[in-house]
C-alpha cells in the first residue's frame, strides 16, 4: 500500500513536469551517472535545474537546439559510453518528431534511455491541438522493449522518474504541464509494473493513472454520496500492467470505467481492454479524448469539455453499472 | 600492414559479400563494395579495437549508419575474429545473427543497431560527447551514405557536434553518387556535401575512397587531429567498386546477383 498525501499536502497544487530537474540532482547526486538532453525547453522540462544545481553537473546537460531527432540519438549514445540518459522536449515532440529514433535505435538496440517528456495531454493548455500530444501513450506502448510510466502528480513522477533510473533499458515517464493537487506522501515509492489501489469499493472499479487520478478520486466521493462504492485504481504503470490487481478488483466489482488524458486509443484504455477481454469480459466504460484533436483552452476548461473531468467519470460509471 | 596487403584483404572481402549475397538471395552489393575498403582500413589497420572483448575501454568506436551495408561491416568483423567466417553464409536466413540491417542485441561488435538512415552520425555524436565528458580516449568513426545526407536529421547532428567541438568524432561520407532511384544529383540534390559540413564549422578532408595507401593516411590523419573540431571525410567512390558490371549502376543498390553472375564477380575479382 503507498502512503497518500495528507489533507494539507493535498492543497499544494505542483506539476509533475516540476519533478523532472530536481530529482536528476537528487540521483546525480546518489552518484548515478545520469545525463539530460534536451531541445531548447530546458526552463520548461526543468532540466536547466539540474544543470543549475552545481558547477559539475552544468556539463551533464546536452542542448540540441530544436532538434528532437538528434536529441534522442544524442541521449543513445551517451548512454553507450555508461550514462543514464534522461530525454527531454515536449510530448509532441519528444516521441511524435522523434519516434523512428526511439523505434530504430533505443528501443531496437535496448538502450538505457529514458524518454521523459513533459507538456503531455491538454495540460498544456492554451498552446491548442498542435501542442497537445494525446497518442504518445500509444506510440509508446507499442514499442518492444519500452515500459511507460503515468505519474498522477509531483510524488509519484518523482518515484517514476527514480524508478526509471533503476530499471535497465528504455522507459517513457509522461509529464505534464499543469499544476495539479498532489495524490501521494512526497516520499511515496511506486514499483514497475504494479498498480496502486487508492480507495476501496465493491460496485465498480475505476482504473486510472496522470490528471485522471484527482478526478476519478473526486468522482469516488460524488458516487459515495449517492450510495455507489467505487473502486480507484492507480495504473501509473501501463507498460508492464498490473492485470493481476486490476482482475482482483473486478471480480468484485463486475465493471470497469478507464479514465486517462490521452486519445481512448492506444493507451490506458485499450491495455485494460486487452486484459479484460483476454480474462475476464466485463463491460467497461472509457473517459478520454474521443479520436480527435486538442484545442486551446485552460486545463481545467479542457478537461470538462472534452468529458475528463470527475463529473464524465460519474455519469460513465452510472452507465457501466447498468450494463453489469 | 602495408597498402597492397590491405588491398587484398579487402579485395578476399569482396568476394565474401558476394557470396553472402547470393546465399541470401537479396541484399545490398553496390554500397557495400564501395565502402569495403574503408572499413577494411579501419578494422585491420586504423582502429583500437579487441575481437576478444568489444566493449574494451579504450577503444575506438565505429558506427555504420549506413547500416544496409551490413554485409560489409559483416566481412570485416568476422575477418578480425567477432565471429566465425562460416557465419556469414547465414546472413538474412531465419534465426542469425546476421539480420538484413546490423542488430546490436544479437552480434558481437556492432555497437548499435542501424538500417533506419540518418540517425548513426546523431548516436556517434552522443557517444564522442560521452568519451569528452568522462576526459576517455578513444576516436569515434561513422560511415555515411552521400544519399543519406538527404536525411534532415544528419545536419541536426553536424550543427551539435561543431557546437560541442567533438574533435574525437570522425564522418567518413561513402560519395558514391547513387542511390536507389538513380543519380544523387537527379534524385534530390544535396549538392556539395563537404561544403556543408564545413559551413556548420566541421574540418574537412577529401580521400580517394579505394587507394589504400590514402585511405589509411587519411583516416589516421582524421583519428589524430584535434583542433576542437569534428572531422569529416568525404571519401570519393564507386558504387559497386571491384565488379564491372555492378560499378556506377544504381540497379545493384538492392539486388543479390545469381548464381552466374557471382562467378563471374568472383573470376573478376580473382584476376584483379
Amino acid at each position: 500500500m503507498v502512503t497518500l498525501a495528507s489533507a494539507e499536502q493535498a492543497q499544494v497544487r505542483k506539476a509533475t513536469r516540476a519533478a523532472f530537474g530536481p530529482t536528476l540532482v537528487e540521483l546525480a547526486d546518489e552518484g548515478l551517472p545520469v545525463v539530460a538532453v534536451d531541445a531548447d525547453l530546458t526552463g520548461s522540462t526543468t532540466t536547466k535545474k539540474f544543470a543549475d544545481a552545481k558547477p559539475e553537473y552544468e556539463a551533464r546537460l546536452f542542448n540540441c537546439g530544436i532538434a528532437e531527432q538528434n536529441m534522442i540519438d544524442v541521449a543513445a549514445g551517451l548512454s553507450l559510453t555508461g550514462n543514464i540518459a534522461f530525454t527531454g522536449s515536449f510530448a509532441v515532440f519528444g516521441t511524435g518528431r522523434a519516434y523512428d529514433q526511439i523505434r530504430n535505435t533505443v528501443c531496437y538496440s535496448n538502450l538505457n534511455v529514458k524518454v521523459a517528456p513533459t507538456h503531455a495531454g491538454v495540460s498544456v493548455g492554451p498552446d491548442g491541438g498542435s501542442h497537445q500530444m494525446l497518442e504518445d501513450v500509444s506510440l509508446m506502448r507499442g514499442l518492444p522493449n519500452m515500459r511507460v510510466l503515468v505519474p498522477a502528480d509531483y510524488a509519484a513522477a518523482r518515484a517514476a522518474l527514480r524508478l526509471a533510473a533503476q530499471t535497465p533499458g528504455p522507459v517513457y515517464v509522461r509529464m505534464g504541464r499543469a499544476s495539479v493537487p498532489c495524490v501521494y506522501a512526497e516520499d511515496v515509492q511506486l514499483e514497475l509494473g504494479r498498480a496502486y489501489v487508492l480507495r476501496e469499493g465493491t460496485d465498480v472499479t475505476i482504473v486510472a493513472n496522470g490528471v485522471e487520478i484527482r478526478e476519478a478520486l473526486a468522482a469516488a466521493e460524488t458516487l459515495a454520496e449517492q450510495g455507489v462504492s467505487a473502486e480507484v485504481i492507480d495504473a501509473f504503470s501501463v507498460k508492464p500492467l498490473d492485470t493481476e490487481t486490476i482482475l482482483a478488483s473486478v471480480a468484485k466489482t463486475g465493471c470497469c470505467v478507464v479514465a486517462e488524458e490521452h486519445s481512448v486509443i492506444g493507451g490506458l484504455c485499450s491495455a485494460v481492454s486487452e486484459c479484460l477481454a483476454q480474462n475476464s469480459p466485463v463491460p467497461a466504460e472509457f473517459v478520454a479524448v474521443k479520436d480527435r484533436f486538442g484545442k486551446s483552452g485552460e486545463f481545467d476548461e479542457l478537461l470538462a469539455y472534452f468529458g475528463l473531468d470527475a463529473a464524465s467519470i460519474v455519469d460513465a460509471v452510472k452507465k457501466v453499472i447498468t450494463r453489469r | 600492414m602495408d597498402p597492397n596487403a590491405l588491398s587484398a584483404k579487402a579485395n578476399g572481402l569482396r568476394c565474401h559479400i558476394l557470396r553472402m549475397l547470393a546465399q541470401a538471395g537479396s541484399g545490398h552489393p553496390g554500397g557495400s563494395l564501395s565502402c569495403i575498403d574503408i572499413l577494411t582500413a579501419l578494422y585491420a589497420e586504423v582502429m583500437n579495437h579487441d575481437p576478444a572483448n568489444p566493449e574494451m575501454e579504450g577503444r575506438d568506436w565505429f558506427f555504420l549508419a549506413k547500416g544496409h551495408a551490413a554485409p560489409a561491416l559483416y566481412a570485416v568483423l568476422a575477418d578480425a575474429g567477432y565471429f566465425p567466417v562460416e557465419e556469414l553464409d547465414t546472413l538474412r536466413k531465419l534465426g542469425s545473427r546476421l539480420q538484413g540491417h546490423p542488430d546490436s542485441s544479437q552480434l558481437p561488435g556492432v555497437e548499435v543497431s542501424t538500417g533506419s538512415l540518418g540517425q548513426g552520425l546523431s548516436i556517434a555524436c552522443g557517444v564522442a560527447a560521452g568519451l569528452k565528458l568522462d576526459g576517455k580516449p578513444g576516436c569515434v568513426f561513422a560511415l555515411l551514405g552521400d544519399g543519406e545526407c538527404e536525411e534532415g536529421q544528419v545536419w541536426e547532428a553536424a550543427m551539435f557536434a561543431a557546437h560541442r567541438g567533438l574533435d574525437n568524432l570522425v564522418a567518413i561520407v561513402d560519395n558514391n553518387g547513387l542511390q536507389i532511384d538513380g543519380n544523387i544529383q537527379d534524385v534530390c540534390n544535396p549538392e556539395d556535401i563537404g561544403t556543408k559540413f564545413a559551413a556548420f564549422g566541421w574540418d574537412i578532408m577529401e580521400m580517394d575512397g579505394h587507394n589504400m595507401a590514402q585511405i589509411v593516411e587519411t583516416l589516421n590523419a582524421a583519428k589524430e587531429a584535434q583542433g576542437g573540431k569534428p572531422h569529416v571525410i568525404i571519401a570519393h567512390t564507386v558504387k559497386g567498386k571491384g565488379v564491372s558490371f555492378m560499378e556506377n549502376q544504381a540497379g545493384w543498390h538492392g539486388k543479390a546477383p545469381n548464381a552466374e553472375q557471382l562467378q563471374a564477380a568472383l573470376d573478376e575479382l580473382a584476376e584483379s
